[in-house]
């Protein structure tokens, strides 16, 4: 994907650490970052606020037929994830083979390239997110994953 | 006079490993040969979307993650490295971004070969005894290179190691009670400006770089500070590969038994700025307070850089998570074979 520079830049906060915002009217966490509320309009008091770079997966899927940037990524997982203040983010699942992810897996953010320009124009980083056994520890979670089969992946 | 201190450490393996032997193969190598020959039995490397300012951010967000600090604390961030993902435009910055540390500090790259990484801490550490900042952060990273069928290719490895460097003693979980550096000019190992692969100076890399420079800092250190290898529970030198810091511990006079918990290199190659800093993790995860550890990072050019650093009793209280600890980190993996490597390291040249 051609990222023209200045959203590249624009996008830091939101790639970089999941700049978010919230609703002090609703009190609800919207990511990415909104200037209007959509519960609230004219009422809703938004303000920036970092979402939580832990959650579960929600959904997932097995990308084949990649956007531009990705060709030499494929194949790899692509997953909704619910995050731990319940705001949905669509993103990567990284260092993971397939058979591992399973819907309910803890997840945690992780920095990475995202799609990559020619070699000549500038970096773009950002989120992906790898499972939390994997990304933490194989010590601590020995017990075998409890959580049910994907129903809607695999689409 | 302030002592600076290590309030906290990360380090960030990445998860894919090939094996001494895969590589070997390809150029028609004895493969067991080999890895017996360099100590080493297999090398990490980064995924295709990683660099080495992914594995800093990862490193740096471990190193808070453990002391627990607020990041936009942070006044100074250095990171040293060989493999920087742009030749202009600094890493540091990057880095503190996605930490949470900017606006308010100063941020640079460092370049000493595979010591960048500890001339980071040094920079924090003056900052830190002038009173000029609180809190530092030095990065040591690299996702090493190696020419295709060159020897370093069997050990140029990937990951990054992070310490924040705190002026306060009640922070530091280890004190760094000295440091000292040996520099001369010495060109066993070199790149330059657009050249894609490091150059070295095959057997000229051992006797007048690494063990020269390696030593001289030791034995200078120990003579400043009155200090003999014996006062020291742990000796991490850097480890270009498994044999040399065996052999330069002997020289001087340290047992195996002080240097071999020390040994990372073994387990994930060569990681250059990282390696001597990813060694002194290795320690930290199971050092107890009291304990005195004499560090000499090495990087070709040629310099060695020296520290001594006393254990305090606030690490028991503030140990990483288990998982985090070197010997857990690294055993989230996965093996690749050549080919799969070769697509990572994007040494096929029409990617
Ligand atoms: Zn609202």
């Amino acid at each position: 994907m051609k990222h023209p520079l200045p959203l590249i830049w624009r996008m830091i906060p939101e790639k970089y650490y999941l700049m978010g915002s919230h609703c002090a009217t609703c009190k609800n966490d919207f990511f990415p970052f909104r200037q209007i509320c959509p519960n609230c309009r004219r009422l809703g008091k938004v303000s920036e606020k970092r979402m939580p770079t832990t959650g579960t997966v929600y959904s997932f899927t097995e990308v084949s037929a990649p956007p531009s940037g990705f060709e030499f990524e494929v194949p790899y997982p692509l997953a909704i994830i619910e995050l731990d203040n319940k705001v949905k983010i669509l993103a990567q699942i990284i260092d993971a083979p397939m058979e591992k992810i399973r819907i309910g897996s803890r997840v945690q953010m992780r920095f990475r390239r995202v799609g990559d320009d020619d070699e000549e124009s500038a970096i773009s980083y950002g989120y992906k997110f790898a499972l939390i056994e994997d990304a933490a520890s194989s010590a601590k979670t020995d017990k075998p994953a409890k959580t049910p089969k994907p129903t809607v992946s695999k689409g | 006079m302030v002592h600076a201190g290590i309030a906290g450490y990360g380090v960030y393996v990445p998860y894919m490993r090939i094996k001494i032997p895969e590589i070997a193969k390809v150029w028609g190598k004895d493969g067991d040969k080999a890895a017996r020959g360099l100590g080493v039995y297999e090398k990490a490397l980064g995924a295709i979307d990683e660099d080495s300012a992914t594995f800093a951010v990862e490193a740096g967000r471990r190193a808070f993650e453990h002391c627990k600090l607020d990041p936009a604390r942070v006044e100074a961030v250095y990171v040293g490295s060989e493999s920087k993902p742009y030749a202009v435009k600094p890493t540091a910055s990057i880095v503190a971004e996605a930490l949470g540390s900017t606006p308010h500090l100063t941020a640079a790259d460092f370049e000493f070969a595979c010591k960048a990484g500890t001339a980071g801490i040094q920079a924090c550490m003056g900052l830190c005894i002038a009173q000029m900042i609180d809190l530092g952060l030095a990065i040591g990273s690299d996702a090493a290179q190696g020419r295709p069928n060159d020897a370093l290719e069997m050990t140029a490895g990937a990951g990054a190691a992070a310490y924040v460097i705190s002026a306060k003693k009640e922070e530091q979980i280890a004190t760094i009670e000295k440091t000292y550096s040996y520099t001369t000019d010495t060109p066993d190992f070199w790149r330059r400006s657009h050249a894609e692969f490091p150059m070295h100076a095959g057997r000229f890399t051992a006797e007048p770089a690494y063990f020269k420079h390696v030593a001289e800092c030791a034995r200078e250190i120990m003579k400043r500070t009155g200090t003999k290898p014996e006062d020291f529970d742990y000796f991490v030198p850097h480890q270009p590969n498994g044999k040399f810091p065996v052999r330069v511990a002997k020289l001087l006079g340290f047992t195996e038994a002080q240097v071999k918990p020390a040994l990372v290199t073994p387990f994930i190659g060569n990681t250059y700025s990282a390696a001597a800093m990813i060694g002194l993790s290795a320690i930290l995860d199971i050092a107890k307070p009291g304990q005195r550890i004499l560090v000499t990072s090495y990087g070709s050019g040629a310099g060695s850089d020296g520290f001594i650093i006393t254990v305090n009793d606030l690490i028991d209280q503030k140990r990483p998570a288990k998982a985090r600890h070197f010997f857990e980190l690294i055993n989230n993996k996965t093996y690749v074979d050549y080919a799969t490597y070769a697509k990572h390291r994007r040494k096929i040249k029409s990617m």
